[in-house]
């Protein structure tokens, strides 16, 4: 049956895999390019084959076959449709298989272009895509199927693929379904999100190892995966920011960020993976950096992995708990291993990767580039200190030893700080020869804006340190990113005789990695704007009161109307509130904060009213109410202020990447190409 | 610009600089690493919590004093005391392993929650939580809590996670029907 039928492609695709491995390694070894052609076309038959396993798992999800452990554990009859497919990454097994489904998509993706130029790298790539796919399967496989059942035994119960002797099987007429927690849009999206951006940046790692395996340990590899990159990058951005959302929406405790430590997994690689994507520019450019390229990259690979593994083995205890697995060990045996082959690459290739040119001064282009690098690698050193403290104490010590929120937010705040600043300046410097000088003339103007910006904070009364310096840094920074854009826009206005309006359109279309940059920075400092309002200036109140009774906060007034309580047909029972919201006086709408009671789990989740604008949040939560007599209620109130510019940005983000990820437009006629170049190079330099 | 840059590179592969042009980047690498470095130590121990379970913070003779602590338990879901109208949780905890071979030994993060609610003679501690009640409290959650041991024995907490339950898988449904 069709179980078996799953099981059996399952099998398959693994074999497959460890084919397509062997297959290169032989037609390496043999000099025989059929060989290597069979590896490649067994590469793309995975992704077919764990379709089908993917398939059938979530038919089974769907349709309740609550006889496999996996059903049963992630599903129940009263999870609507989508929740039931979503179920399929709501566990263990599901989401490994999940993970190797998509690392099939974007490996066989990879097979499908086209080769000719790069025949050598295609063996390597081939096996690095592989073995990484290989391992993921052979956890689904061995450790973690989906496809175990319940069998009925003399001696108890047990779960197994296949009917022990003796036993029966077991056909529960309901499963035990999913946290309420999780039921929510965001499970449809921040999971998958996050997986394509681990998932994607294996591509970019197995060209760095084909890389340095065949020596071709120019910028070749680079500008192959240039895209692959943005896009990998791009998912895990938008898999970081959807969970900050998520946890906004739902957690009810006003925040977006925990520094939980697998909120650090997921950030870790990202952290290395923004260094890699603006440290290769500086490769393609002057040839500089190839020993960080590749350091980056491998450091994002295992990092991917770690993440994986920090959120799979229960090694960490967090909120985002998941049950603790013998898979941990085998996921830092693979780590290891992977990452001291690569690194021992790496040290043989050393030589070779000696950059192509010198660095002369402090602040040229390549310089503040790495000063970015080290600012990324420090931050991503905190992280890693943090989440390896408790574990490293209790070896040392014997004592266990945890940080939270506060060490992070000390240790990373001054560097965070210091990227706002570089983001700004960078863009302004000069390739190889700059002074203070050169870059003080270029700085000036918008530097000038934000002091003005700064005496307008100063005096709305503003008057906390980090407070001021965060303005002034977002000021700074969208002066300069903004000016730069207009300088350019002008520029090419003039050298070619459009109107403005026309120039400011059409001139990403030249350079769209470049403009596409300065609208992701754009992006980032307007989610830096929405950080600095909801941390530094969230303010909080909560009271109980009666109908007609209100509670005050930052000029809000919340005035408690009434309570309904009533049953919906999921399977859970709701109190909803209504409460009237007025600001200074007026009155500006209604919100309908509410709790949901979940009959079959016994689980409750409180849903908050929120109120959006773009210069704050108002968000309500019903903490309590008195059931019979529906006299007073309970309420919680946050005042974010500024937070929306914290999603805003992270969709100008998501558009910028987009700008930078598209192909150029073809070039234009040459007279006009020269003059525009002439215009916009006196500009540059 | 790009094609024109590699072209002119290409030309001549220069010697390694002589040490006297890269000390200042040295240098600022140098203070950079120094400077995370600081970051971290000073952060870290300003903001150290000690992972305790409560078999030590009750055989505490003081020592633990005004330290900021972590301690994991069981919840026993009587205790649970919610005065809404003043947003204050009181609940008490039960002792369960620190350590994750521990807990895999005794069969599993589940099964050791139960058991430890169900020991009538497991070392117990109240924990006071001004706050919101948490939507994941009730009997055999596991609290994560962070604050700070009392003179009185109580622990007052200023921070309660609440570990997002797992489904724990070991359990088995019963039986309804036996057939393929």
């Amino acid at each position: 049956m069709i179980t078996y039928f799953g099981l059996g492609a399952l099998v398959i695709s693994f074999l497959v895999s460890l084919y397509g491995i062997g297959a290169s390694f032989y037609g390496l070894r043999m000099k025989r390019a059929e060989w290597v052609e069979s590896a490649r076309r067994a590469m793309l038959l995975t992704f077919p084959l764990i379709t089908v396993v993917s398939l059938v798992l979530v038919y089974l999800l769907v349709t309740g076959h609550y006889e496999l452990s996996f059903v049963y554990s992630v599903t129940n009859d009263s999870m609507p449709l989508y929740l039931r497919v979503t179920a399929l990454w709501g566990g263990q097994a599901g989401s490994l298989l999940f993970w190797s489904w998509l690392l099939a998509a974007f490996t066989s993706a990879v097979t499908l272009r086209k080769w000719d130029r790069d025949r050598e790298f295609l063996p390597w790539v081939v096996i690095v895509s592989l073995v990484t796919l290989a391992f993921f399967l052979s956890l689904v496989l061995f450790f973690e199927n989906p496809f175990n059942r319940f069998w009925a035994t003399t001696t108890g119960e047990m779960e197994a693929l296949f009917r022990p002797a003796g036993a029966v099987p077991i056909f529960p007429s309901n499963g035990q379904g999913l946290s309420p927690l999780l039921r929510h849009p965001g499970m449809i999206i921040h999971p998958p999100m996050l997986y394509l951006g681990f998932v994607s940046f294996v591509i970019p790692f197995a060209f760095a190892i084909a890389a340095l395996v065949t020596g071709r340990t120019d910028d070749r590899w680079i500008r192959l995966t240039r895209r692959w990159t943005l896009v990998a990058w791009l998912f895990l951005s938008l898999g970081l920011v959807l969970g900050a959302r998520w946890a906004y929406d739902v957690l009810g405790w006003g925040g977006y960020w925990g520094w939980d430590p697998v909120e650090i997994a997921a950030f870790m690689p990202w952290l290395s993976g923004t260094a890699f994507l603006h440290s290769v520019m500086i490769q393609e450019k002057k040839g500089l950096f190839k020993r960080w390229n590749m350091i980056l990259i491998i450091l994002t690979y295992s990092l991917v992995i770690f993440g994986t593994f920090l959120t799979r083995s229960g090694v960490l205890s967090s909120v985002h708990a998941f049950a603790q697995s013998a898979i941990g060990p085998l996921f830092l045996a693979f780590i290891g291993v992977t990452f001291v082959i690569a690194l021992g690459l790496l040290l043989w290739r050393w030589n070779d990767l000696r950059g192509e040119g010198q660095m002369h001064s402090l602040l040229s282009r390549e310089s503040l580039f790495l000063f970015n690098n080290l600012l990324f690698m420090g931050i991503l050193a905190v992280c890693f200190w943090g989440v390896i403290f408790p574990l490293i104490s209790e070896l040392l010590t014997g004592q266990k030893v945890t940080v939270g929120p506060p060490f992070y937010e000390r240790a990373t705040g001054p560097q965070f700080a210091a990227l706002l600043f570089l983001m700004g300046i960078a863009p302004l410097s000069a390739w190889g020869h700059s002074t203070f000088k050169t870059l003080g003339r270029a700085l000036w103007k918008p530097a000038i804006v934000s002091v003005v910006v700064l005496a307008v904070v100063l005096a709305l009364g503003v008057r906390s340190i980090p407070a001021l310096v965060g303005f002034w840094l977002v000021a700074f920074t969208s002066a300069i990113t903004l000016y730069e854009y207009g300088r350019a826009v002008w520029a090419r206005a003039r050298a070619t005789g459009e109107g403005l309006l026309k120039a400011f359109w059409r001139l990403p279309g030249r350079n769209r990695r470049r403009y596409g940059g300065y609208v992701i920075h754009v992006g980032v400092v307007l989610m830096a704007l929405g950080v600095i309002g909801i941390e530094l200036f969230q303010t909080e109140t909560q009271g109980t009161i009666k109908p007609g009774e209100s509670l005050s906060l930052s000029g809000y007034t919340v005035t408690y109307v009434k309570l309904d309580e009533f049953d919906v047909e999921d399977g859970r029972n709701v109190a909803r509130a209504i409460v009237n919201v007025e600001r200074n006086g007026k009155q500006i709408g209604q919100l309908f904060p509410r709790r949901d009671y979940y009959y079959t789990e016994r689980q409750q989740m409180t849903i908050p009213g929120v109120r959006s604008t773009m210069e704050d949040d108002l968000y309500v939560l019903l903490v309590d109410w008195q059931p019979i007599s529906n006299q007073s209620a309970t309420f919680k109130v946050y005042h974010n202020p500024l937070v929306n510019w914290l999603w805003l940005g992270a969709l100008v983000f998501i558009l910028g990447t987009f700008m930078a990820a598209w192909p150029d437009q073809d070039p234009e006629p040459a007279r006009a190409r020269a003059k525009s170049n002439r215009a916009t190079a006196e500009q540059i330099t | 610009m790009d094609t024109a840059d590699h072209a002119a590179l290409e030309v001549e592969k220069p010697s390694r600089a002589p040490l006297a042009g890269r000390w200042k980047f040295i240098l600022g690498g140098v203070l950079i690493a120094a400077a995370v470095v600081y970051l971290i130590v000073t952060s870290a121990t300003a903001n150290a919590q000690y992972f305790m379970t409560v078999d030590e913070l009750v055989a505490d003779t003081g020592s633990l004093a005004g330290r900021q602590l972590r301690v994991s338990g069981a919840v026993i879901g009587d205790s649970i005391q919610y005065d809404a109208q003043n947003i204050s949780l009181v609940f008490t905890v039960a002792h369960i392993p620190g350590d994750n071979d521990e807990i895999e030994a005794q069969g599993g993060l589940a099964n050791v929650l139960h058991l430890a609610v169900s020991d009538p003679t497991r070392n117990t501690i109240t924990v006071h939580y001004e706050g919101v009640m948490p939507d994941l409290l009730r009997n055999e959650a596991q609290a994560i809590m962070t604050g700070k041991l009392g003179e009185d024995g109580v622990f007052y907490a200023e921070e309660l996670l609440l570990k997002c339950p797992t489904k724990y898988e070991e359990a088995v449904p019963e039986q309804v029907q036996g057939s393929n």
